[in-house]
């Protein structure tokens, strides 16, 4: 069973990305903000990060490049959930080791098929 | 799957109106001039979190109106934009349309569209110069997102040269995922390379060396294939031609590192089925209003069942506190199973733990419901900023012990009061700058909004430096008005306490700060509701205070048993100021006006329980038999006339309208220890039902 790390500062946004994966039968925690996440991943190992990038405490961007510093998550799929439609914060992330990105808004299903997408 | 997201649509308003708090909050702070990094962090990211959410549950309109809110703090927070007076203004009108939009649509109510549109082309106006722009470039951004391609003959497929760069795998992506996509678009034809292959000494295990030369044939449109690789353009060098037809010259479109130029704009990734958000533009606002109708639609159900947000601490506490309960019930189970009178002690330590761990467990979850009153106060830097520009006021507001906890209830109907309270300071209290300039004092006024645990209490203040109460117009309002006679005997206190009267208002005009036709009478009814009392201190010259006393938590209540013939009745121990025995020398009785007593040098009037509620046959019918006790509700004092003083205990109140009716003089009832029912008195209802049927009884008592 594949588990994936969620991390995000709205609840409502952890909400469904947690729902939608776990109702295709993933192990999905928690995390609220870029510190939580840090704390959980060096417990815990996953197969893949989904993560917002305006947080407060620890951004996405910068929490993709502490991940992408571990061992245990130097393959790792790391996903970046962002509205920002420049290319801006794509490269940001894709400089800190960021895997890819969703652009929000997204529904469950795109969602769904841009994780089985990397989960394979 | 399908996944209803209206079960997230209650949550997202939750949040959204917290975001609309934190904004207002962090705009009032700013100083227009200057940045400070976090306050603007914190607006932005609000404002992004609205925009994310109410575009991903299709809140379309709110969505677009956010995203230009969005870009205007965008820049202020890039320093590519001053922050100006102004700009803070439009910001603050916009957040209050955007509250009425999330309200409008969290209620299925009416959104104010011409409301929004106004707010809309003022930011428009801040950010281009000219309205308009924001939303055309979006729209702009979505046409050009079309294929743009010159190629005019279909090809048949794409011949796609894939070679990642060294680095690939540790971004996490894999080449194997990209081919295996590449194959769920067509018939494809795939050639692994291996000549980049290194001698074994020199092989980095981490690193990709392999490369494919790819056939993809079928009806497959280039967005797709740039669509698969879009994670990794710049992780690996790609070459992708179209196969043509034959007789037709073959095309080399090149995308590598080395040459990032696509000649496509940025793309989103998932296209399955555009974002409706992406699309607006100019001449999709005319169809907002059916947008709008289709929001309410996806938004019903969703609204009420008022939830609650709870600290982790506050649960993991109560988690605890069943696990220790558990512990105690199984001990004393064992010990029930075979008992013997020599393990009596244990027993009795055993049931002192239940005890215990039972009071805990209360409080435990009494904390579930505390929230800091903050929820209440953040609503005042906004009103105090607004009214004072409208009054022309120059008033500073102080607000402390923000972090104080109250009862949810307590936090929701405490609100009004408190605005009506402010306000009234604002409007009445605090003089103009040149009066106060005059009057030897500071130009600014102050308003301290302050909030403390005081003895079981939650003391709530609002104190004002301005020109105190007065008392010669609040004295002729009332003669006036009827409400005391021409030659009354009252104090200074008791005059003030007069602008608690029904119907008393002293405002000259009625203006549109205060006097809007609730009067304080109104304040201290929901006070008196929430079971708390309000107190008034004035200064003359030098301002003036508002106390508000009240309970820590609605549902539990320290009581004091009184027993009047069978009945028992629970007196709240906070209304309580002693008991006493009378002797015959202390009491008066003046026609018309009842029985008092003499409290050192104050005459008290007495209620006699049993008459009020009709009970027959009371063990005490003469004074000197019972006790009197003497309560205080409203700043008024009387002596209860019971039979016999039981003993204190903390009692659940539970609701009599809801399992019954609403009955004067009584606040609610609880279930004692052996099972019978005893009514809560609400003291200062019991005053006003004596005071109205004070003429009945004094009657009696005459015949």
């Amino acid at each position: 069973m594949a588990s994936i790390l969620a991390v995000d500062d709205s609840a409502s946004m952890r909400q469904m990305v947690s729902f939608t994966l776990k109702g295709a039968g993933f192990d999905v925690v928690e995390a609220v903000d870029g510190v939580d996440a840090l704390s959980k991943a060096k417990g815990q190992s996953f197969n893949l990060v989904i993560t917002d990038v305006n947080m407060p405490n620890m951004d996405g961007i910068s929490l993709i490049k502490e991940l992408r510093g571990l061992p245990a998550f130097k393959f790792t799929p790391l996903l970046m959930l962002t509205t920002e439609s420049g290319n801006d914060k794509k490269q940001q992330g894709k400089m800190a080791g960021a895997t890819g990105w969703i652009v929000k808004p997204f529904n469950p299903d795109q969602l769904l098929a841009t994780v089985k997408k990397v989960l394979g | 799957m399908s996944i209803d997201m209206a079960q997230f649509h209650q949550v997202f308003f939750e949040e959204s109106f917290e975001g609309l708090d934190i904004m207002e909050s962090g705009l009032l702070n700013m100083d227009p001039g200057t940045v400070d990094d976090e306050e603007i962090n914190s607006i932005f990211r609000a404002a992004h979190s609205i925009k994310g959410g109410s575009g991903t549950f299709g809140f379309n309109d709110i969505s677009s109106f956010t995203h230009i809110m969005e870009t205007l703090l965008d820049e202020m927070r890039d320093g590519r934009r001053p922050v100006t007076p102004e700009a803070v203004d439009a910001l603050l009108r916009s957040v209050d349309v955007l509250r009425d939009m999330l309200a409008a649509t969290s209620d299925d109510g009416e959104v104010d569209e011409e409301r929004v549109q106004e707010q809309k082309a003022e930011l428009e106006q801040i950010l281009n110069g000219k309205p308009g722009e924001v939303a055309t470039d979006v729209g702009a951004a979505d046409a050009a997102a079309q294929p743009v391609g010159g190629v005019e003959v279909r090809p048949i497929g794409w011949h796609i040269v894939f070679r990642p760069l060294p680095h690939m795998l540790r971004t996490g992506n894999d080449p194997l995922r990209i081919i295996r996509e590449l194959a769920e678009l067509g018939d494809l034809k795939s050639a692994g390379d291996i000549s980049a292959l290194p001698a074994l000494s020199n092989y980095e295990p981490e690193d990709s060396y392999l490369s494919w030369d790819l056939h993809l044939h079928g009806d497959v449109e280039k967005q797709a294939i740039d669509d698969i690789f879009d994670w990794v353009e710049d992780d690996c060098e790609l070459i992708i031609m179209p196969l043509l037809p034959e007789g037709e010259p073959e095309v080399a479109m090149v995308s590598a590192a080395a040459v990032p130029a696509v000649s496509e704009p940025e793309v989103p990734v998932v296209q399955a089925a555009p974002p409706p958000v992406e699309r607006r533009s100019k001449k999709d606002r005319r169809s907002s209003k059916d947008r709008r109708t289709n929001n309410r639609r996806q938004s019903g159900g969703s609204s009420g069942g008022g939830s609650i947000r709870v600290e982790i601490s506050k649960i993991d506490a109560l988690i605890n506190m069943v696990g220790e309960l558990v512990i105690t019930q199984s001990m004393l189970s064992m010990l029930g199973e075979d008992f013997e009178m020599d393990r009596l002690e244990r027993l009795n330590d055993g049931l002192a733990q239940l005890e215990r761990h039972t009071r805990e467990l209360q409080e435990s979850v009494m904390q579930v419901r505390m929230l800091p009153i903050s929820f209440t106060f953040s609503r005042f830097p906004r009103l105090v900023h607004d009214l004072s520009s409208k009054l022309g006021k120059k008033i500073e507001l102080k607000m402390t012990g923000e972090s104080t906890e109250v009862d949810k209830t307590v936090i929701e109907k405490i609100g009004d009061p408190l605005v009506h309270l402010v306000r009234n300071s604002l409007d009445h209290g605090i003089e103009m700058p040149e009066e106060r300039l005059a009057a030897g004092k500071p130009e600014t006024g102050t308003i301290n909004l302050s909030a403390s645990h005081k003895g079981g209490n939650i003391v709530i203040e609002i104190r004002d430096d301005g020109q105190g109460l007065n008392r010669d117009k609040i004295e002729e309002k009332a003669i006036e008005k009827g409400i005391i006679d021409e030659d009354h005997n009252l104090s200074d206190q008791q005059i003030y306490e007069l602008i608690f009267a029904a119907g008393f208002s002293t405002a000259d005009v009625v203006s549109d700060v205060s006097g809007r036709g609730v009067g304080m009478d109104v304040v201290r009814k929901n006070i008196n509701e929430l079971g708390g009392g309000i107190e008034i201190e004035s200064d003359p010259g030098k301002g003036s205070a508002i106390i508000i006393r009240l309970p820590l938590t609605l549902a539990i209540l320290d009581g004091q048993t009184v027993t009047v013939a069978d009945e028992t009745y629970i007196v709240p121990l906070v209304s309580i100021i002693e008991s006493i025995q009378v002797k015959t020398d202390q009491i008066n009785r003046v026609a018309g006006k009842g029985e008092t007593f003499k409290l050192r040098d104050e005459f008290l009037p007495i209620l006699r329980l049993h008459e009020l509620f009709g009970i027959e046959n009371p063990k005490a019918s003469s004074l000197e038999e019972g006790l009197l006790v003497v309560v205080e509700g409203d700043g008024r004092h009387c002596g209860l006339f019971v039979d016999d003083l039981l003993g204190q205990q903390q009692v659940v109140i539970k609701s009599l309208e809801a399992n019954y009716q609403r009955v004067d003089g009584i606040s609610g009832a609880t279930i004692l220890g052996d099972g019978s029912v005893a009514l809560i008195l609400d003291i200062p209802g019991l005053l006003r039902l004596a005071a109205e049927t004070g003429a009945d009884s004094a009657a009696k008592l005459t015949a």
